[in-house]
Parts: C-alpha cells; structure tokens; sequence
C-alpha cells in the first residue's frame, strides 16, 4: 500500500528581523502509512510544527517552503493552486492547534463552529452535520452532547474546549490529522482525559494522525513510530518501543534522560532542623475582589493556609492552574496584601503590604517569575537591570557595581558580556537565568520561585534547575518552588506540600509523595502524570478517570473540603458540610482529610 | 580582567545591533518638521521683508521675485509673514503641547500606577473636562479673558491634557501589569522610580505618536481660533490669522490665502510622516 503522505528533502527558511534567510527545516524525508500515528517530537525550535503545517502546503509569515517534494494522498502538494489547497485543508487534512481557547470565535456557539468546515466544503447537509457532530461529542465523552453545541467558547474548561476542537477536525472524515500539541497547555488531571478519548477516537476510526509534541511521555502513549527532531533536521526515526528502549541517537538519549530528572535536592545540613524557620506563614487568608465587613475579599484564593520554610531548604508547592500557587508567592512577597494572618520572616512578623515593609526585609525575600520574556525590562540593558538592587539594597555605584554585576552573571554561568545586552536579544533560559543573578543581587535568605522552569524546554529547564542547586549549596538560599510540574518538584525539593484550590490537601517530605496512603488529590495527581512507557495511559483505572472528568475546581467559602466533588472516597453529609480536619499520618506528612489513616488505606487498596 | 571585558562588552553589542534606518518617507517628514522649526527661530531674520511694509502696488498680487508667494490684501509680502508667523504658529502649539503632554503624561501614569482612590479620582475629573466641548470652552475662555499668547497657550494645553491622560494611563496600565514591574514593586521601588525607569521607556513610541498628533490638533485649534479673529492679535499674525485676512482673496484664488493653508498643511503632513516612521524603539507600535 502506498503511504499516505510522503515528503522528501523538504526544506523551509524563514526570513529573520535583519531579513535574512535562516533555513528552519534541513532535508527532512519521512512517510505516513494509512492508519499510522506518527508522532514529531523536538524542542521548540526544531521545525516540527513547520513540517506539520507544510503537509498542508501551509507555512507561516515569514517563512518559505524552498525544496522538496510533499505527496498527500497520490497528489503534489506543493504544485497545488490557493484554490486546490482551500479545498484540501479542513476536508482531507484537518488541523488540532495548541491553544483551544485562542482557536475559537468567542461570539459564536460551539456547534457552528464544529461543523464550519463540513458546511464550507459542502461534505454533508445542515442536519446530518449537526447530527454527525452530536455523535462525535458523545464519543468524545462530553458532558450533555446534544445541548453543549449551544453554548459559548467561555462556558465550557479547557480540556472540553480541546475535545470539541478535535471534534472539529474529526466532523469531515478527513484522511489525515495533525494534532500540534494538543494537551500541552492543559493540567495533568485534565490531559490524561483528553489524551484518553484522543486515543480511543484514533483507534476506532484507524485515523492516520501526526501528533506533534515535545512530551516524551505523552507521545509515547499516542504514537506508532517516532521522528525524532532537532534544529530542523531529523535524528533519529523509529517504531516507538524502540525508541524508548533502546536509543541509538545521542539526542534522543539526552532527551529521555532529562524527561525523569535526577534528584538534585541537598539535604540541609542536621544543624538547621532545630533553627527557627526562615519564613512562615499563618493561617492567611487571600483573594481578590472587594473585601466584604469581614475582609475577606469576593473572590477568595487562599484560605486559612499555613507553611514553614527551614533555612536553606527547598518546600515545592505543587497545584493545577487556579489553585493559588501564584497568590501564595505575591502574598508573601507583599504584592497582594492577605486579608488574615499573617507572614513571619525569621520569627519577625512582616507588614502585609510590600509598600509598608522596610528595606532590609524586602531584601531578605526575592521572587522570580515564570515568563522570562515579561520578567525583563526590555528597555534597558542586563546590566542595569542588574545593578539596580545592588545600588538600592548594597548602594554600590560605579566600578564595584559594574564588578558586582560581572560576579552575578558569572554565578549565573554567563559571561560579563552579557551585561550590555538587551533583553530581546538573549535566549529564554539565559532571561531565567538573568532573572535568577538579579534576585541574588540583593543577597535575599528566602526565593520565590514561581514556575521558573515550566516557559522552558526540557533540557533547558533541567540545567537551571541544576543551577539552583548548586546556589542553594554555595549561598545556603532557601527556595519556596511553585509548579505544577511533579518530576520537577520532586527533583529539587525536601518538603512539598499539594495545594487544590487555595487548600493545603497534604504536606510531607519528597520521600512521602511515594507511600501509600496518600491523599485521594494527591493520588489522582501523581497518578496522572504520564510515565515513560508504552501502554501506561491503557492500564490507568476508570475510577481515576471519572475523578478527573468532574472538571474544574471551585474554591468556596466554607472550611469543607473543596476536593469533594471529584472525590472518589468522599463521605457525603460530612465532607461537604464539616470543617477538614487536618490528620498525621505515619509516614510523616499530614493530610487534610475526613478520611483516617485506617480508612484511606483501606478503600485505596482496593 | 575587567580592563579587557569591557572592551569586549562596549564593542560586540554595537556590531549586533544595527543602527535602525528612517524609512524615505519619514525622512521627508523630518525634512519638513526641520524646516519650519528651523523657521520659527530665523524666521525674521531670513524674510525678505518687513512684515508690515507695503512692498507691492496691487493686492492680492503674483508670485514675482519681489514678492515671490505674491502680496497680500494690503500689498504687503506673504512669504515675510509665512515665515515669521512660524513662530506663533509652531511656536504656541508646541507649547501648548509639550505643557498638555506633561500634565496629562504624568498624571496618567500616576494614575496607572497609583490605582485605586488616586486613579479613580484623576479618572473621572478628566472625564468632567473631556465632556466639555473644546472650542466652545477655548471660545468662552478667550472671551473672558481677552486673547494673549500665554492665554492661547494655556487655553489649547487645557483642551489636550484629558487626551493625553487618557491615552498615557491606558500604556501605563498595560506595561503596569507586566512582571518586570511587579519584581520592582517587590523590591520596595517608589512611584517615581516606576515612573520612570520602568513604565515611560517602554511607551515611548507609542507615546511620541500621540504628542506628534495632539500637535497637530494643537496647530488646527489655534488657526481655527486665529481664524475667528480670537486668535493671535493684529499686528502679529500666524497661519492661521493670515488665512482670515486675505479671505476676500478666495473669489480670485489669490495666492495670499492659499499660502498660509498650504503651510499648516505642509507641517501637518509633515509631522504625521516623522512620527508614523519612526525607526526601533521610537515606533509608534512599540517594537523593540
């Protein structure tokens, strides 16, 4: 049998700002048998989401389709008219973008938008598409598929929004599927479900689909055969299994290793168990919105949180989008004054606002945040951006500021040089870690780390986590690491603590996280985390599935339990009404639970 | 160690960066800009003429070496006076802009940055001006105050800075919420430093835009108001009054009133085409 797409010695360049012609994809051959999933996987910048949009004999501004052939279906791609190509997109090649919520018509209902392109290519009537695409909602598992069609891209997650795209693609039959990272801008709970009902609809309809991706794990799970890709060219392709098992690139093998980080973690020296933490934070409450005659504000994001932080530990707080890991970090850095209680710095307690702090107290905790791009000001150069806390924290001017600045850029591993750069002009990790020399201008004892690595790629990420290990050892820094990433959590923290909307749900060491019994969110969240091997997303229980399905999480304003809809050990009349108690269990950690030791241990054993 | 660094660290960045070029058009806009700026401080100097001397027999007379952009109503030479009423023209609407643009820019960052009660107030009191229609309130003022220089001046300021308040709170508000000066807020950094350092450098295009059109409002208002005889007063006189007084020329299509139109034009055009080209950081859509 023929295969169904075939390119040859494609090549693509893109014109840069000076306007010169970089060639983004170099020589890459590859084919697509029917029926085959066949997953590109790189980092950013490695062209494949170039070579995914160019099997559509589509290229973005800027860039240019300059050599090779593509065949799709017996046809040449490349030779095809606009008028032709208008005709193949959306009918026999369907396209799944990244960003689901950026890829609909906010003012349009959903079912108009799904069966859009069964209407423009004139497949099917009205009735049988609508039909058609009611049906697809069901397989799809969507909650009320004959009446969600009605509704509008703002009432429905993220992870329904993604299926209905997929919905979309899927209403015209078309021959191929470019899915283009489909799950990455979605929470782990919520992309195993996605990636669940992806994977059945690929299957029951043999659907030839090139997923793009640069998630190892993820891949894994959904592809037959692998292309491997960097810096535009291919290197290496094979079955899957092989793929995993047995690497035969250098890139490939960099690129499993750095999907399960090492622990990086030092344990702190036996002296400082008995020190006084260096921050704590008590029972504070904070939101947004207007504070009602108690304080507390309409929208409330933390709710009667506490932690301690030892002197040059790492606590990890892990939680999905929404759950007030970014409130926690501006709460204590003084941006966004808590309502209640209260925020202690080395015994001391601090003024809620940052405006009303001094400055040695501000000097003492620093925070870094996750977007490098918006973190710089790019209107001045790294030097200045880095001088200004050592002329307002040290009052170091001139020579010894411009010494002190070279010293920081080299803790950081970058060259002096770099100091009379701007912004736009560096990398993304070099932004991190310019981020990270100016926090350590100011000579802090505590960092907030506010998803310092999720912006970045794999390899890129794993290096500054590496970095701030090493500073932790030198300079005895403590680091407060907010992710949402679990391997990366683990692989720098002591402690970690598991946050689901704005409540603590379990605290323990990095040791804890891996015996039983957890906490029921801290099960379905480990659990959910896609492990790098074939047929882990088929062995997954229905139970952890239906848990994730229930959505997105409410953060309500009572002391009852806000993870009790998704629940799968909840004790209804209790857990919704009583206040959480908060529970020690044996192996060291200390849940927020109605659930005993006893019981916990007993229903997940099941 | 240093010594040698430093050298590496002035000279490598510049070879990176090139110089951003002006675009053709926009060098012919800062041609026309440099010219009449140029003429509103030798204006006087270089006019052929007197700009109260009867220098021709007849009105309304033609372009000839003596007068070269004709005579005017009285006989007199239109170039002499083009040229040094430049200097009310350009010179009262830059005023008046620079002063509206420094009130309203800064209050508007203020505003931007302060938020809550102090934003809320400078809000809705600019609002209360906005409201008030711009020539009646410039007509009103004029009347009760008589006309002078620093009365148009204060006058045209008045109408721009609500724009300008406007227009600068809205830029602010949009850098405001970026990282970068969340992490400087963190770092116990004052109003003023955010200002400054963190907030201005990055609306600058955008921002110059809007000064180079609020004075080309500036520039219209004043010659509508010199215009209705309310402007500049006899026996000076900018483009605009220049326009009012050769107004019976326009049945013979006399250069005299064609003239100081088509210079208010030539500096409008020519102020639109610098700032829409502006090269780099100075770009009126803000890319750097």
């Amino acid at each position: 049998m023929a295969p169904l797409v075939k390119v040859e010695n494609l090549h693509v360049t893109a014109r840069d700002d000076c306007g010169r012609n970089l060639a983004i994809v170099k020589d890459v051959s590859f084919t697509v048998e029917p029926g085959e999933v066949v997953a590109l996987i790189g980092e950013s910048g490695s062209g494949k989401t170039t070579i995914a949009l160019s099997l559509m004999g589509y290229t973005r501004a800027g860039s240019r389709i300059v050599g090779g052939n593509i065949t799709f279906d017996g046809r040449e791609v490349l030779a095809m008219s606009q008028r032709e190509l208008a005709s193949l997109r959306g009918r026999d090649i369907a396209y799944v973008p990244q960003s689901a919520a950026a890829s609909f018509n906010p003012a349009r209902p959903l079912l108009k938008q799904v069966i859009e392109s069964s209407q423009i290519h004139r497949v099917m009537p009205l009735a049988a598409a609508e039909a058609k695409a009611v049906a697809l909602f069901r397989e799809l598992v969507l909650p009320n598929p004959e009446k969600v069609g009605e509704r509008y891209p703002h009432q429905v997650s993220g992870g329904q929004l993604q299926r209905l795209l997929a919905a979309m693609a899927l209403v015209t039959e078309p021959k191929l599927v470019i899915f283009d990272e489909p799950t990455t801008a979605l929470d782990v709970t919520t992309q195993i479900e996605v990636l669940r009902v992806f994977k059945k609809a690929i299957k029951e309809r043999g659907t030839t689909a090139v997923y793009v991706s640069h998630d190892l794990a993820v891949v894994a799970q959904m592809a037959d055969r692998i292309i491997v890709l960097r810096e535009g060219s291919i290197r290496e392709v094979d079955a899957t299994g092989l793929i995993l098992s047995s690497p035969k690139n250098d890139y490939t093998k960099s690129l499993l290793a750095a999907a399960e980080p090492q622990v990086r973690a030092a344990a702190p020296a036996t002296t400082q168990q008995t020190a006084p933490p260096v921050l704590e934070v008590r029972s504070v409450i904070a939101g947004y919105g207007t504070a009602d005659r108690d304080g507390i504000p309409a929208v409330p994001v933390l709710r009667d949180f506490s932690l301690a932080i030892k002197p040059g530990s790492t606590l990890g707080v892990i939680g999905e989008s929404g759950c007030g890991k970014s409130t926690l970090a501006r709460v204590i850095a003084g941006l966004l004054p808590a309502a209640r209680g209260e925020v202690k710095l080395h015994g001391m307690p601090l003024p809620r606002s940052a405006a009303e702090r001094t400055r040695e107290q501000l000097r003492r905790i620093q925070i870094v945040f996750q977007m490098a791009d918006t973190a710089l000001n790019p209107a001045r150069p790294i030097g200045r951006i880095l001088g200004r806390p050592l002329e307002f924290y040290h009052g170091f001017f001139g020579d010894k500021r411009r010494r002190r600045v070279a010293e920081l850029l080299d803790m950081v591993r970058l060259p002096a040089t770099m100091a009379e750069r701007y912004p736009s002009e560096i990398s993304g990790g070099q932004k991190q870690r310019v981020n990270l020399a100016r926090a350590l201008a100011a000579e802090p004892s505590l960092i907030l780390c506010d998803e310092v690595t999720s912006a970045l790629d794999t390899v890129v990420g794993a290096a500054i986590l590496d970095l701030l290990a090493e500073l932790q050892r030198e300079l005895g820094v403590a680091y407060l690491f907010i992710s949402h990433d679990l391997s990366t959590v683990k692989a720098v923290c002591d402690e970690v603590m598991i946050l689901y909307a704005g409540q603590m749900m379990e605290h323990g060491s990095r040791g804890a996280l891996h015996q039983r019994p957890l906490h029921p969110y801290s099960d379905l969240l480990i659990s959910s985390v896609p492990e790098l091997r074939q047929g882990w997303l088929d062995g997954i229980s229905d139970k952890c599935l239906k848990e994730a399905a229930v959505g997105a999480a409410r953060s309500g304003r009572g002391e009852a339990c806000s993870f009790f809809e998704r629940c799968p050990v909840r004790i209804p009349g209790r857990c919704d009404v009583e206040p959480t108690p908060l529970r020690h269990l044996s192996k060291g950690a200390d849940i927020r639970c109605q659930r005993t030791e006893e019981e916990l241990v007993e229903l997940t054993a099941q | 160690m240093s010594a040698d660094q430093t050298i590496i660290a002035v000279e490598s960045p510049a070879q990176r960066r090139r110089r951003p070029r002006l675009p053709f058009a926009g060098i012919i806009g800062g041609s026309i800009v440099a010219f009449w700026v140029v003429m509103t401080i030798i204006g006087p100097y270089v006019a052929p003429h007197d700009v109260g001397a009867l220098v021709d027999d007849d009105v309304f007379g033609h372009m000839r070496w003596a007068v070269p952009l004709g005579s005017d109503f009285l006989g007199r030479d239109v170039m002499s006076r083009i040229l040094v009423g430049a200097r009310y023209t350009v010179g009262v609407a830059a005023a008046a802009t620079v002063l509206a643009v420094l009130i309203g820019g800064t209050l508007g960052m203020l505003a931007a940055v302060s938020r809550g009660a102090v934003d809320m107030a400078l809000s809705r009191f600019f609002d209360a001006l906005i409201s008030i229609p711009s020539k009646m309130a410039a007509l009103v003022i004029i009347a009760a105050l008589g006309s002078s220089i620093p009365v148009l001046v204060g006058t045209a300021a008045m109408i721009y800075t609500p724009g300008a308040f406007r227009i600068w709170r809205a830029l602010a508000i949009n850098v405001n919420t970026l990282d970068f000066v969340e992490v400087a807020r963190a770092r116990g950094e004052g109003t003023g430093y955010l200002i400054r350092q963190e907030i201005l450098p990055n609306i600058a295009g955008p921002v110059l835009t809007d000064f180079g059109l609020r004075f080309v409002f500036a520039v219209l208002i004043l010659s509508s108001l010199s215009f209705l005889g309310l402007g500049v007063q006899p026996p000076d006189a900018d483009w605009g009054s220049l326009a009012r007084e050769n107004i019976t020329g326009l049945a013979d299509g006399a250069l005299a009133v064609v003239m100081p139109a088509a210079a208010i034009a030539s500096l409008t055009i020519g102020v639109n085409l610098l700032i829409d080209n502006l090269p780099g950081r100075w770009s009126s859509s803000g890319e750097h």
